[in-house]
């Protein structure tokens, strides 16, 4: 088994990640440059946080355009794993993985802290190990986050169980005012139509070890690997 | 020949627009009462061309393939000389 985690001029949650699937869950796992060739036919691919282009245009959208996402494109393609976690999910909306976008956040400002988000469906690679409603602790960090898509869309969405995570209060509960950058429905984590790839603002990497204050995200990557392990 | 074409991207009617919202609040504190306010970005692009209508329609791709994100903008494009 062999993780991808890529790199672009920007991207600063690179080695975090490389280090919680190396060091934490034990997966051999590569950092590849995003000029270089995903010369490995990886079991998935990661798409970390960051800033890439500095997020000239819109986050996400130069990045998009790069050729190696056409690999990217192909591998999902094959039905193999993505995950784009916060800059990775704003590049991954842009590429078309899911509809709808991550736009400013309601309040425009860069919001950084500790949230919750509640399981909405533990049926898929990345949420297997969770139970529907179980409420994770996990951090946010970004300024354009907030999921937007047409009102039919978020219908076939929800109809569709491709909805992963909502923010939610401690106890579980959606409501507005822990809607952290005002996300329709408080949506933050969104599946593609085959169920392969997730896009997602909260970062499980900074919630993979004890020292870090939740190992809460872990999970995201052990139900990966655990649904990779299975398909051999 | 030489065209020179001019881009407006903005939101669409009914988007929330938080960064303009931002903007007409700082201008309240000025003093300047405003009754709405939009933003836009401006692209001006020169390429070469055929025809002006063949610019505006490369401008029109390059709305659609980076320049806009169809989700949540629309676009106009005007042809400056």
């Amino acid at each position: 088994m062999r993780f991808a985690v890529l790199q672009f001029g920007g991207s600063n949650c690179d080695l975090d990640t490389h280090h919680v699937l190396q060091e934490v869950c034990g997966v051999d796992t590569d950092l590849i440059w995003y000029k270089e060739k995903l010369s490995h036919p990886y079991d998935a691919i990661i798409i970390p946080g960051g800033f890439s282009y500095g997020d000239y245009l819109r986050a996400g959208a130069i990045a998009a355009r790069t050729p190696i996402m056409n690999e990217v494109m192909n591998h999902v393609r094959t039905g193999r794993l993505f995950l784009g976690i916060c800059n990775g999910a704003q590049i991954g909306a842009e590429t078309g993985l899911i509809p709808g976008t991550f736009a400013i956040n309601a309040y425009p400002k860069f919001t950084c802290k500790w949230v919750h988000i509640r399981v909405e469906n533990e049926r898929t690679p990345f949420t297997s190990l969770y139970k529907n409603g179980e409420i994770i602790k996990i951090p946010i960090a970004h300024k354009e986050g907030r999921y937007v898509a047409p009102r039919e869309v978020v219908t076939d969405l929800n109809r569709t169980e491709r909805i992963a995570f909502r923010f939610c209060d401690e106890r579980g509960q959606v409501t507005p005012a822990v809607n952290h950058n005002g996300s329709i429905e408080n949506i933050t984590g969104i599946l593609n139509d085959r169920g392969n790839a997730l896009l997602m603002m909260p970062h499980p990497e900074r919630a993979s070890e004890e020292v870090l204050g939740s190992t809460d995200g872990r999970r995201i990557f052990e139900s990966m690997i655990t649904y990779i392990e299975k398909g051999r | 020949m030489e065209v020179l074409v001019k881009i407006t991207i903005s939101l669409k009617e009914g988007m929330l627009d938080p960064e303009a919202q931002a903007i007409q609040h700082a201008l309240a504190n000025l003093g300047f009462q405003t009754e709405k306010l939009a933003s836009a970005r401006l692209f001006y692009i020169t390429m070469d061309a055929p025809s002006d209508q063949a610019a505006v329609d490369q401008a029109k791709l390059m709305c659609e393939r980076l320049l806009a994100n169809p989700v949540i903008h629309r676009y106009t494009i005007e042809v400056v000389k």
